[in-house]
C-alpha cells in the first residue's frame, strides 16, 4: 500500500522554526525551514541531522517550499543551504522571494554584528541562497520533475503568503504555512478549492480561541491608544516590519485623520519605507478594496506616520511608536520598552503571539519584574495589553479550510500540544477523519488508497455507456468486462476480442454439449413451445427465441429437441453453450431436467 | 471535433472549438478596420470637417450627401464609426461554454458576444489581460461617448446603394452586421463573467478537457492555451513573440505534441524589423524636435508604449531633449501607467528583479516623477493650460477616427515642421491619414510588430512538432502586395489547414482512447497473468461509473444475502442476476498433459482416437466425450453436472483467460 510520512523537525507540537518533511510517492520535500525565536542555542534551527548525519541534503530532498517571509518560516534557510548544504530548488512566491532575504539580513545583523556570534551564515550566504529560489505564482501549477507537481493558494496572513498542493500521481498533500480565513485592511482571506487531499498540515495557533470580530478589536485598540495618548501617556506597539505593521497603520492613520489628531506617530526601522512601496508594487497580492483603490489613492502612502529616530523616545507628551522586532526580544523595541517601562501611564501593546522565552511572552503572562542582562532587574509598571491582531486562522477558520479541501486526513503543527489535543477531538468528531499532531522527529504514517489510472478504448467505453442508457441506473449496476493490458508503463483496457487481436493469440473455443431426457407426451412442437413458454416465465429479461427450425434459443444457447426413437414421448433436449454463457447453460441444463412444470399450455 | 471561424482577420481572431463534449471560443477580436471608412469624430468643431462636401452619383440618380462626404477623393461614412463583429449566425452563440481569451488586443468583441446573445459561460483571461483590457475598452467607450453623434447613416448599406460607391466602401464586406460601440454597462457586465487564472494554471472543464495558459511573450499577461484531454491535445497559438520586451518569455516547450496547433496572430510587418523601427522612431522624433515641429504619436493605451517610453527614458538624454514635454494624453493613460507598475509576476527577468529591489519595474515611473513625461484624461482641462510647444503627444486611436488625436491632426497637419510618427501596425497609415488630406505634416512609418515573423514561426513549429497546423488562409500565400516572396507563406508537410472567415474545419483526430480509474478495492482483486515476457492480462469484470465525465470502474458489489423468506424453495429456480460473461480463452489443450490431469482425478479408461484437427477422448466409465482441438474443446456430457464441472475446470487450466 502506498504511503505518505510527514516527519516534523520544526513546530511539531510547537510554534518556531516550522520545518516539516513529506515523503509522498517517493518524492521529498521539505516545507518551510525556520527559527526559533525562543533559542538562541542550537535548539533555534531545526535539526538536519536527522535527514543525513553526514554530508549535504541535495541527494536527500527533492525540493524546498517556502510558505511566507516570517523568519520561523525561512530564518533556517541560508543556514540549511549554504552551511548544511543544499543545491536542489527553493520554491517561493514573489513577495516572498523579495522581502525573505531582507529579514534574513537584518536577522542576521542583530545575531552577528549586535550580539557577536560567531559560525553563522554571511550576507554572501543569503545572496547564494537566494538564487536556489524559483518564484511561484498563484494557482500555477508547477511541475517540480515529471512526477511532482505544487501549486501555491493565496493565503492571506501576511503579504505573499502561500498555501501549497502538493501532488505526485492521485496522491497529495496540503501544507497551509500560516494563514488567515477573515479578510483584513490590507490582505484578503485565504482560499483554496476542493482539491481533496490525503493530508492536509495546518497550522493550529490559535487552535481553541474563536475570536470576536475583527472591528470590535479594532475599536478596542484604538480605544486603548486614544485613552493614553489622552492622559499624555506613551504606546509602544512591538511589530514585525512587514504584514501586520502595514494593517496598524492603517487603521491609526484613518482614525487620526478622521478625529484630527496630533500625537506623533513613528514608525521605528528604516525599513518602513521600503516595506511601503514592497505594498506599493505588489498591491496584487493584497485585498479587492485596496486594488480597486490603488490609482486613485494608494493605501500604503502615510502622511501621519513618520519615521523615528532614536532621540524621540526621550520626547516629553504622548506618541505612538511602532517598533521591531515584534516579541521584544532584542533589539529597538526591547531598548524602548525598558526606557518606558517603569512609568504606568505608557502603555505597550502586543498586537500578535509571542514564542515562549521571549520578553513579549513573559510580560503577557503577568509577570512584573524582569531579570535583565547582568543581573539587574527591570520593575514594570506600564500597561501590558495583548490585541490578538497576527493573521492566523482560529478554531473557526481551520475548521472552515477543512470544509474547503475537504481531506482524507488532518495533521496539526505550529500549536502547542494542549490546544491541539483539543481541536484534534473536535475535528475527529466534526469530520470523521483521522487527526494527527505529531512531535518534532516523529513520523506520521499515513496510507492512502489511491485508483489506478487506465486507459480504456473507446470502443469499449462507449459501448458500455450506450447498454447502460443515458442515465446509470443505481439499483441495477451493470457489470462490464475488459481485458487489462499491462506492458511496459502503460495500462490499458479492451475489449477481450480486441485484446486477443492485439496480442496476437489465438482464441480457443471451449463448448458444452448436454443431452437432457423429458417425459412429456406432446408432440415435438409442442413440447417445444410448452419449454419455450416454461423459459419464458422463468427467465426474466433474457432474450429467447422460437425459431422455426424446432429450436429454442436463449441468448446465444441452442436447445434442440428430437424424440426418442423408442418412446415418442421421451424427448431429448440437446443443450449446447460455449463456455461464455457457462452460468446460463448450466442453470438451463439443471432446470430442464426437472421436466417442465404440468400447467403449461 | 470541429472549428466554426467567426473571424477573417488573422490578428483580431475569433474561433469556436468543439471538443469532446465543450464548445469553447478562442478569443473574441474585433476587427476595427472598419472604422477606416468613416468620417473622423473631432473632440472641438471642425470647420474643415463640416464643410466637406456631400456625395452624389455622377449621373445625379443617387444622392446620399447627409450621410457620405467626400474628402480628396475618397468618400467617407458620417456617422457614430462601427465594428465588423465576429459572425453571429454560424453558430448558436449561446452554447458556448467556455471563451478563452489570450491578449487584451484580442477580447475586444466581448461585450458583443456574451450580452444579449444568451451566453451563459465563462470567460478565463489572466489578470493583466483583463485589468487593461478593461482600460482599452473603457477608453474606446469613452471616446465614442463624449462625442455623440445623433445621425446613424444606414442608407448606404442598401446592397443596390454600396454597388454604386467608389472604393473601398463598394468593397466593405457584411456591412449589415456592422455595429456601434457598446455601453459602459455592457463593459461591465462582460468583464464581470471573467474569471482569472495564472500561466500553467490548469483549468478543469466539466471533468472532460483541461485548458491551460502559457506565457505567450508578446504583452502583459498575454497567453497562448493549451487544450487537453489525457489523449488528445491542441494548441492555441495568438499572438506571439520572441523578442525581448517588457512581457515574461514565450513558454514554447510547452506547445509539444500537440495533435493539432491552431496558428494565429504573427506579425503583421513581415519585412519591419522591430528593433530598425526603434531606431527610426527616435531619430525622426528627435530631428522634428529640434527643427522646432512636434511630434504626434498615434498609439493604443497600453502595450508597445511602455518599451517606446523606456526607449525615450535612455535617449533623452543623449539626444538633448531633457527640456522637451512629453505628454500622453488618454482617459486611462493614469491607470495604464499605474497597472503596468504591478505586475511583477508577468514581466521578464530584468523587470522582475527590479521589483525585489524595491523599484518600479518600468522607467516610466521615473520620467514622471522628474516631469518629464505628464499625463492627461484628455485635452480638456489642465492640458490646455500647461500644455507647451514643440512637445511630444501619444495619444488614441491609431485609427486617427476618433479620440484626442483628432484634435491633434487638425491642430498640427497644416505645418510641414511636425511630424506623425505610426507605430502602431493595425491600420494602413495612408488609409487613416486620408481624410486629413492635403496634409503639409511628415508622415513616417514605423509600425513596430512584435509578433513571431514567418522565419520565428517555422523554426518554432519544427521544434514543436504539431501533427497538424491550422492557420487563417492569409498565411498559406504570399502577402498580394508581395506575391513573389514565399518567404512570407507558411510552407509546412503536412500542408497547413486554412481557413477564412465561416469556416466550418473538421479536425483530424482520431481519438482511440479515455482515461478511466479503477478503484483500489477493485485493482486490488485484479489477478495479473503474464501472456509474453513483459506482457500482462488480467480480466476485469466491474461495474462502470460515469459522473462529471470522469469515468470510474469498480467491483461488481457482492449481491445482499437472500433473507429466508416463505419463497425460499424457489430460490433454486432463480436465474443468474447479472448479464456475466465469462472471459474469452486462449492457448491449446496439449493431450498429454491433460491426460495425466485426468488420471489423477481418477479418470483412468480414457480411450483416445486421433482425427483430422486433434483428438477425440471417449471417457469410458463416464460415457462422455472430450474432443480436443487445436482452437477449440467440446465437452459432451449428460446428465452429470458434477463431472461436467470438474472436467471443465481441468480444461481452464491450460487456457489463459482474457
Amino acid at each position: 500500500m502506498p504511503e505518505i510520512k510527514v516527519t516534523p523537525l520544526g513546530a511539531g507540537q510547537d510554534v518556531g522554526r516550522s520545518c516539516i518533511l513529506v515523503s509522498i510517492g517517493g518524492k521529498n520535500i521539505m516545507l518551510d525551514c525556520g527559527m526559533h525565536m525562543g533559542y538562541n542555542d542550537d535548539r533555534r534551527f531545526p535539526d538536519f541531522s536527522y535527514i543525513t548525519q553526514n554530508g549535504r541534503l541535495t541527494e536527500f530532498l527533492d525540493c524546498v517550499i517556502i510558505s511566507h517571509f516570517h523568519l520561523d518560516h525561512c530564518g533556517a534557510l541560508p543556514y540549511m543551504s549554504e552551511m548544511v548544504g543544499y543545491d536542489g530548488p527553493i520554491y517561493m512566491t514573489h513577495p516572498t522571494k523579495a522581502i525573505c532575504p531582507i529579514l534574513l539580513e537584518d536577522f542576521r545583523k542583530i545575531t552577528v554584528d549586535k550580539k557577536g556570534e560567531t559560525n553563522f551564515f554571511t550576507s554572501q550566504m543569503i545572496k547564494d541562497c537566494m538564487k536556489k529560489v524559483i518564484p511561484l505564482n498563484l494557482h500555477q501549477t508547477v511541475q517540480v520533475d515529471d512526477e511532482l507537481e505544487i501549486k501555491a493558494y493565496y493565503a492571506g496572513h501576511v503579504l505573499g503568503a502561500a498555501m501549497v498542493h502538493i501532488k505526485v500521481g492521485s496522491e497529495s498533500v496540503v501544507y497551509t504555512g500560516d494563514y488567515n480565513m477573515t479578510p483584513d485592511r490590507h490582505l484578503g482571506a485565504a482560499w483554496i478549492d476542493k482539491c481533496r487531499p490525503d493530508i492536509l498540515i495546518s497550522e493550529s495557533t490559535y487552535a481553541t480561541t474563536i475570536r470576536d470580530s475583527k472591528r470590535c478589536r479594532e475599536r478596542d485598540f484604538l480605544k486603548k491608544v486614544h485613552e493614553t495618548i489622552e492622559r499624555g501617556g506613551k504606546v509602544l506597539i512591538p511589530v514585525f516590519a512587514l504584514g501586520r505593521a502595514q494593517e496598524l497603520c492603517i487603521l491609526l492613520e484613518t482614525f487620526w485623520e478622521r478625529m484630527n489628531l496630533k500625537a506623533p506617530i513613528y514608525f521605528s526601522t528604516g525599513l518602513t519605507e521600503k516595506a511601503n512601496h514592497y505594498y506599493k508594487l505588489f498591491i496584487t497580492w493584497t485585498n479587492q478594496k485596496i486594488r480597486k483603490t490603488f490609482v486613485q489613492r494608494n493605501m500604503f502612502e502615510f502622511k501621519h506616520i513618520k519615521a523615528f529616530d532614536r532621540s524621540y523616545a526621550d520626547n516629553p507628551g504622548p506618541m505612538v511608536v511602532f517598533a521591531t522586532p515584534g516579541m521584544l526580544h532584542a533589539g529597538q523595541s526591547l531598548q524602548i520598552f525598558k526606557k518606558w517601562a517603569g512609568n504606568e501611564k505608557n502603555m505597550v501593546i502586543m498586537p500578535g503571539y509571542c514564542v515562549q522565552g521571549t520578553i513579549g511572552h513573559k510580560i503577557l503572562n503577568g509577570q512584573r519584574k524582569l531579570e535583565m542582562e547582568g543581573r539587574a532587574t527591570l520593575d514594570v509598571k506600564l500597561q501590558v495589553e495583548y490585541m490578538s491582531f497576527s493573521a492566523h486562522a482560529d478554531a473557526k477558520g481551520i475548521m472552515q479550510l477543512i470544509r474547503m479541501a475537504e481531506p482524507r486526513n488532518m495533521l496539526l503543527v505550529h500549536g502547542e500540544a494542549a490546544k491541539m489535543e483539543f481541536l484534534k477531538g473536535k475535528i475527529e468528531q466534526e469530520f470523521n477523519i483521522n487527526c494527527y499532531m505529531p512531535a518534532n522527529g516523529e513520523t506520521e504514517t499515513v496510507t492512502t488508497n489511491p485508483s489506478v489510472p487506465v486507459d480504456i478504448s473507446l470502443n469499449l467505453l462507449k459501448r458500455e455507456m450506450a447498454l447502460g442508457g443515458p442515465l446509470p441506473d443505481t439499483k441495477k449496476p451493470r457489470t462490464m468486462h475488459g481485458t487489462l493490458i499491462m506492458k511496459e508503463n502503460s495500462l490499458r483496457l479492451v475489449s477481450p476480442e480486441q485484446a486477443l487481436k492485439e496480442l496476437g493469440l489465438n482464441e480457443h473455443q471451449l463448448r458444452f454439449t448436454c443431452r437432457v431426457q423429458l417425459q412429456d407426451p406432446h408432440s415435438d412442437s409442442d413440447t417445444l413451445h410448452r419449454i419455450y413458454t416454461h423459459l419464458k416465465s422463468v427467465l426474466k429479461g433474457y432474450t429467447i427465441q422460437h425459431l422455426p427450425d424446432s429450436t429454442v434459443m436463449v441468448e446465444s444457447i441452442v436447445i434442440k429437441l428430437s424424440s426418442s426413437a423408442e418412446d415418442p414421448n421421451t424427448k431429448v433436449l440437446l443443450l449446447s453453450w460455449s463456455y461464455q454463457d457457462e452460468d446460463l447453460g448450466s442453470f438451463l441444463s439443471t432446470l430442464l431436467k426437472k421436466g417442465l412444470p404440468s400447467g403449461l399450455c | 471535433m470541429k472549428l466554426y471561424c467567426l473571424s477573417g482577420h488573422p490578428t483580431l481572431p475569433c474561433n469556436v472549438l468543439k471538443f469532446k463534449s465543450t464548445t469553447i471560443m478562442l478569443d473574441c477580436g474585433l476587427d476595427t478596420t472598419s472604422v477606416l471608412n468613416f468620417l473622423p469624430l473631432p473632440l472641438v468643431h471642425s470647420p474643415r470637417l463640416s464643410k466637406l462636401p456631400g456625395w452624389v452619383s455622377k449621373d445625379g440618380t443617387v444622392n446620399l450627401e447627409k450621410e457620405l462626404k467626400e474628402c480628396a477623393g475618397r468618400v467617407f461614412v458620417d456617422s457614430q464609426p462601427e465594428f465588423c463583429l465576429p459572425e453571429k449566425e454560424l453558430l448558436d452563440l449561446s452554447t458556448i461554454d467556455v471563451i478563452l481569451i489570450s491578449n487584451y488586443h484580442c477580447m475586444m468583441a466581448l461585450p458583443y458576444i456574451t450580452e444579449h446573445t444568451g451566453f451563459t459561460g465563462t470567460v478565463y483571461a489572466t489578470e493583466p489581460t483583463l485589468q487593461i483590457g478593461r482600460l482599452l475598452m473603457e477608453e474606446l467607450v469613452n471616446f465614442m461617448e463624449r462625442v455623440p453623434k445623433a445621425q446613424s447613416a444606414t442608407c448606404w448599406k442598401n446592397k443596390e446603394i454600396q454597388r454604386m460607391l467608389p472604393g473601398p466602401l463598394k468593397d466593405a464586406v457584411e456591412v449589415w452586421t456592422w455595429k456601434r460601440c457598446y455601453s459602459m454597462q455592457e463593459v461591465n457586465s462582460a468583464l464581470s463573467k471573467v474569471q482569472l487564472v495564472g500561466y500553467s494554471q490548469k483549468v478543469e472543464l466539466f471533468g472532460a478537457v483541461q485548458v491551460s495558459p502559457l506565457s505567450s511573450g508578446y504583452s502583459l499577461g498575454s497567453s497562448n492555451w493549451i487544450i487537453q484531454s489525457h489523449h488528445e491535445k491542441v494548441a492555441y497559438v495568438s499572438g506571439s513573440s520572441l523578442l525581448t520586451t517588457h512581457p515574461q518569455p514565450m513558454d514554447q516547450s510547452s506547445l509539444k505534441n500537440s495533435d493539432v496547433l491552431i496558428l494565429t496572430g504573427l506579425t503583421q510587418m513581415p519585412t519591419a524589423n522591430p528593433d530598425g523601427m526603434l531606431g527610426d522612431f527616435c531619430s525622426n522624433l528627435a530631428m522634428t524636435i529640434r527643427a522646432g515641429g512636434n511630434v504626434l504619436v498615434p498609439c493604443y493605451s497600453s502595450g508597445v508604449i511602455y518599451d517606446l517610453l523606456e526607449c525615450l527614458y535612455q535617449f533623452i538624454e543623449s539626444a538633448s531633449l531633457g527640456t522637451t514635454p512629453f505628454y500622453f494624453i488618454s482617459p486611462v493613460a493614469n491607470s495604464s501607467l499605474e497597472f503596468s507598475q504591478i505586475f511583477a509576476e508577468w514581466l521578464c527577468h530584468n523587470k522582475q528583479s527590479k521589483v525585489y529591489l524595491p523599484e518600479p519595474p518600468f522607467p516610466h515611473a521615473e520620467l514622471i516623477q522628474t516631469n518629464k513625461l505628464k499625463h492627461y484624461p484628455s485635452i480638456h482641462g489642465d492640458f490646455s493650460s500647461e500644455f507647451r510647444q514643440p512637445c511630444v503627444v501619444f495619444t488614441g486611436h491609431p485609427s486617427l477616427r476618433f479620440g484626442d488625436v483628432v484634435h491633434f491632426m487638425e491642430l498640427w497637419g497644416k505645418s510641414s515642421l511636425n511630424t506623425i510618427i505610426f507605430t502602431e501596425p493595425d491600420f494602413s497609415y495612408l488609409d487613416a491619414l486620408a481624410p486629413y488630406q492635403p496634409l503639409a505634416m511628415k508622415c513616417v512609418y514605423c509600425p513596430i510588430d512584435t509578433r513571431l515573423n514567418f522565419h520565428q514561426v517555422s523554426k518554432l513549429l519544427k521544434e514543436v512538432q504539431p501533427l497538424h497546423v491550422v492557420c487563417p488562409e492569409q498565411y498559406t500565400q504570399p502577402p498580394p502586395s508581395q506575391s513573389h516572396r514565399s518567404d512570407l507563406m507558411l510552407e509546412l508537410q503536412p500542408p497547413p489547414m486554412p481557413y477564412r472567415r465561416c469556416s466550418v474545419l473538421s479536425l483530424p483526430f482520431r481519438r482511440r482512447y479515455e482515461r478511466i480509474h479503477l478503484l483500489p478495492e477493485l485493482a486490488n482483486s485484479l489477478v495479473p497473468s503474464e501472456i509474453k515476457p513483459g506482457i500482462s492480462v488480467a480480466t476485469v469484470s466491474a461495474v462502470l461509473h460515469s459522473k462529471d465525465n470522469k469515468h470510474t470502474l469498480q467491483s461488481v458489489p457482492k449481491p445482499p444475502p437472500v433473507p429466508p423468506t416463505k419463497k425460499r424453495k424457489r430460490v433454486i429456480e432463480e436465474p443468474p442476476e447479472v448479464l456475466a460473461p465469462k472471459p474469452l480463452l486462449s492457448g491449446a489443450v496439449p493431450l498429454e498433459a491433460f491426460l495425466a490431469t485426468l488420471h489423477k482425478h481418477g479418470i483412468t479408461e480414457v480411450k483416445v482416437e486421433e482425427t483430422a484437427d486433434g483428438h477425440i477422448l471417449h471417457l469410458q466409465a463416464e460415457d462422455t466425450l472430450i474432443q480436443l482441438e487445436e482452437d477449440g474443446t467440446h465437452i459432451v456430457c449428460d446428465n452429470n453436472e458434477p463431472l461436467r464441472t470438474t472436467l471443465r475446470d481441468l480444461v481452464l487450466r491450460f487456457l489463459q483467460k482474457l
